[in-house]
C-alpha cells in the first residue's frame, strides 16, 4: 500500500494540453475521485499513474519512488477499465489467475488467492464460468478481483461503473467502498458522475480543461466552491454576478447579497455569489421570516418539477431564473405563476472572485 | 414449437436468396467433381473414343509405386514450410497494420499488402525468375553493393519456390489475421500489461490466442492449395520443382491420363481432409 504523489504533471498531444501542470497527493489508504467533463484530462491523469503514457514533465511517485518513466507492467497497480477488459479466452478464475500466474507463482498458491480474491466480490462458485456467461455486475466483481488479486499498492479505476444501469450501480458503489475499506488500498477512480464522487470518495479532485480546479473533501468542494464552474458541476448552484462590496456583492439592480462564506474581496471587484438550490426558502409572502436569512429576493414561480420527496421550482427574478429545491413535508404546494418570495442566509452563499 | 415454425417460414422466405449461390456451387463445382470422381474409375478417358472399363486400378497405381508417395510427402511438407514462413512474415505484419499504424499510413500499407491479388499470378512468377536467376536482379545488387564477389543463382531450387509461394500466398496470412487481430480490443492488452505481464507475455497469453481464428484460417486457405501447387514448382523449381501438384498436371496437360490424374488428385484431397479434420480439435482448443 502506498500513496500517489503527482507533482507539476503536463502532457500535451500535439497543440492540445491535455494536462497542464497538475499536483495532487493521494494518501494513503484513501479514496479519492477524480471528476471532471469529458475532455477535462481526468483519463490521461489515470493513464500518466497507471504508466500506460508518460507525462512530458513533472514528478509521479507511487510509495515514495518515482515511477514517471516506468512501464505499466513494473509498478505494480491494479486497474479496472471501463470496458471491464475481461480475457475472453480464459475462464473467470484464469483471468484473475493471470497477474499471479505471469509473475510465476506456484499452482498452489494461485488457486488459493483467486479463490480468496473471488469470494472478497462474493463470486467464489463462478471461478470456471466464461466471462460472456456473466452479467454486466458480475464482470465487473471479476474485473475488480484480477485488479486486487495481485496485491497492488494502487487500485486505479477507470469510470468502472459508467456501463451499469442506475440500480446496479448504486449497489457496486456500496460493494467497491466496502471492498477498498476491507483491504485498505489507496484508490483513484475517475469518474464523470459528480453523484458517485460525492457518495463514494473521501476526497475530490476536479479537473477541467487539463487542470486541477479544486480538491478537497466533498463537504468542503460542496460549501466552499472556489470558482463558479466548481460550484455548478458538483451540484446545482444559483449564481448572481455582480460587483464586489467586501463579503458580498451588489448585483446591477441595486439588490444586495449577503454571502458568509468564501473569500472576502476588495470592493468594486468583478464578484459572483453561489447558493444551492436547497439552501432558499420558498413563501407566498413575507410570511414566516427568520432573523438569519437576510437575503431576500421576490420573484414568480415560472415552472414547479414535481419529484415525490422534492419539488424543484423555478422563480424568475429581473431577467433571471432561480431554482429552488424544497422537500415536501407538507402538502402546501405553490402554483406556477405565483408571486413568492425567496430567503437565505449569508452561511449559504458562498462569494466567488470573477475568474 | 412456435420457434420451430418462425425458422422454417425463415428458411422459406431465405430460399430465393440462397438458391443463386447453391445453383452455382453445384454447377460450376459439384456437377465437373462428379464427372472427374467417373473418371477416376476409368480405364481410359471416354473423349478419345476408345472402349473403356470400370477400374480401381488408378487408384492402386498410388501405392504400387513409392514415387507418388515420396512426392505427396514433399508437397506436404512443402505446404507446411510456405504456411509457417507465412505466419513469420505475415503475422507481425498484420500485427503492425491492426494495431500500431492509424488512419493513413495504414491505408498505404494495406493496400501494398492487397497489392499482389491485381497482379497476374503468372506474371508475378515470372518476375521472380528475373529476380533470382544469376545475373538477375538480386545477383546484380548483391553484388553492387558487396565488396567480394558472390554468386547468387536460386533460381530453380527449393529456395526459389518456397519464395515465390510465400509471395503469392502470405497475402491471405496478413489479411486474415488482420482481421482477428483488429478485433481485440486494446483495452485487454493494457490490461494483461497493468498485472504486471511483459509485452512478450501479453503476446503469448492474450494476443496469439485471441488471434488463432485468423492464423488457423489462414494456414487452412495457404496450406490447402500450396500442396496442391504446379506453377510456382514448375517455373521456380525447374528440375528440383517435380511435386505431387505437378505430376498430376502432366497427367492432364502432357499424359492425356485423366483417369490417373483424378484420381492422384482424389487422394490429395482426401489426405488434406484427414489432416484437416486431425488438427481441427487441436486448434478449436486453442482459439
Amino acid at each position: 500500500m502506498a500513496g500517489v504523489q503527482v507533482s507539476n504533471v503536463s502532457r500535451s498531444f500535439g497543440a492540445h494540453k491535455a494536462l497542464d501542470d497538475v499536483s495532487i497527493d493521494f494518501a494513503d489508504g484513501g479514496f479519492y475521485a477524480l471528476l471532471g467533463p469529458s475532455g477535462s484530462g481526468k483519463t490521461t491523469l489515470l493513464r500518466q499513474i497507471a504508466g500506460f503514457d508518460f507525462p512530458d514533465s513533472g514528478r509521479i511517485a507511487i510509495g515514495g519512488e518515482s515511477v514517471e518513466r516506468v512501464p505499466v507492467e513494473k509498478r505494480r497497480i491494479g486497474m479496472v477499465f471501463q470496458n471491464y477488459a475481461l480475457f475472453p479466452n480464459m475462464s473467470v478464475a484464469d483471468n484473475v489467475a493471470f497477474g499471479l500466474s505471469v509473475r510465476g507463482e506456484a499452482k498452489a498458491v494461485i488457486a488459493a488467492e483467486v479463490q480468496g480474491a473471488l469470494d472478497l466480490v462474493q463470486l467464489g462458485k463462478l471461478g470456471g464460468r466464461r466471462p460472456h456467461q456473466l452479467s454486466g455486475g458480475q464482470r465487473q466483481r471479476v474485473a475488480l478481483a484480477r485488479a486486487i488479486v495481485t496485491k497492488p499498492r494502487v487500485l486505479l479505476l477507470d469510470e468502472p461503473l459508467g456501463a451499469l444501469d442506475k440500480a446496479l450501480r448504486v449497489d457496486m458503489q456500496i460493494e467497491l467502498k466496502r471492498i477498498q475499506r476491507e483491504i485498505g488500498i489507496t484508490t483513484i477512480f475517475v469518474t464523470h458522475d459528480q453523484e458517485e464522487a460525492l457518495t463514494m470518495s473521501d476526497r475530490i479532485g476536479i479537473l477541467r480543461d487539463g487542470r486541477l480546479v479544486q480538491e478537497g473533501p466533498p463537504e468542503e468542494i460542496y460549501d466552499r466552491p472556489k470558482s463558479e464552474f466548481a460550484a455548478t458541476f458538483l451540484g446545482d448552484a444559483n449564481i448572481f454576478r455582480g460587483d464586489a462590496t467586501g463579503s458580498g456583492i451588489l448585483l446591477a439592480d441595486g439588490t444586495a447579497i449577503a454571502a458568509g462564506a468564501g473569500a472576502t474581496l476588495a470592493a468594486g471587484a468583478k464578484a459572483s455569489c453561489a447558493v444551492r438550490p436547497e439552501r432558499i426558502r420558498i413563501a407566498t409572502d413575507a410570511g414566516v421570516s427568520n432573523a438569519t436569512d437576510t437575503n431576500v429576493l421576490k420573484g414568480q414561480v415560472s415552472k414547479r418539477i414535481f419529484a415525490g420527496n422534492n419539488s424543484t421550482y423555478f422563480v424568475d427574478r429581473a431577467g433571471q431564473t432561480l431554482k429552488v429545491i424544497v422537500q415536501n413535508t407538507g402538502i402546501e404546494r405553490l402554483s406556477e405563476g405565483q408571486d413568492v418570495v425567496l430567503r437565505w442566509s449569508p452561511e449559504s452563499t458562498v462569494l466567488i472572485a470573477a475568474s | 414449437m412456435a420457434a420451430a415454425t418462425a425458422s422454417r417460414s425463415g428458411l422459406r422466405s431465405a430460399l430465393p436468396l440462397l438458391a443463386p449461390a447453391y445453383l452455382w456451387l453445384t454447377v460450376a463445382i459439384f456437377l465437373p467433381l462428379s464427372a472427374m470422381v467417373f473418371f477416376s474409375f476409368m480405364t481410359e478417358l471416354p473423349l478419345s473414343g476408345k472402349p473403356w472399363t470400370f477400374t480401381l486400378g488408378n487408384y492402386a497405381a498410388f501405392f504400387s509405386q513409392s514415387l507418388y508417395l515420396t512426392l505427396l510427402l514433399a508437397s506436404l511438407r512443402l505446404g507446411l514450410e510456405v504456411t509457417l514462413w507465412c505466419i513469420v512474415i505475415g503475422y507481425p505484419a498484420a500485427y503492425v497494420l491492426a494495431k500500431v499504424l492509424k488512419g493513413r499510413s495504414r491505408e498505404a500499407i494495406f493496400l501494398l499488402v492487397i497489392l499482389p491479388f491485381w497482379s497476374n499470378g503468372l506474371v508475378r512468377i515470372f518476375s521472380w525468375a528475373m529476380v533470382l536467376r544469376e545475373g538477375g536482379i538480386l545477383d546484380t545488387a548483391l553484388n553492387a553493393v558487396l565488396p567480394f564477389k558472390i554468386n547468387i543463382d536460386l533460381m530453380y531450387s527449393y529456395p526459389a519456390v518456397i519464395i515465390g509461394l510465400v509471395h503469392s500466398y502470405v497475402p491471405y496470412m496478413v489479411l486474415t489475421c488482420y482481421l482477428t487481430l483488429q478485433a481485440i480490443d486494446d483495452s485487454l492488452i493494457e490490461a494483461g500489461r497493468s498485472l504486471g505481464a511483459s509485452r512478450l507475455q501479453v503476446l503469448k497469453r492474450v494476443i496469439i490466442p485471441l488471434s488463432m481464428p485468423g492464423l488457423v484460417a489462414g494456414a487452412a486457405l495457404i496450406f490447402v492449395p500450396v500442396v496442391g501447387s504446379f506453377m510456382e514448382p514448375r517455373i521456380l523449381g525447374g528440375r528440383t520443382g517435380t511435386f505431387y501438384g505437378t505430376v498430376i498436371e502432366d497427367q492432364f496437360v502432357a499424359v492425356f491420363n485423366w483417369p490417373l490424374g483424378a484420381a492422384l488428385s482424389f487422394i490429395l484431397l482426401a489426405v488434406v481432409l484427414v489432416i484437416l479434420a486431425a488438427a481441427s480439435p487441436v486448434l478449436k482448443r486453442e482459439a
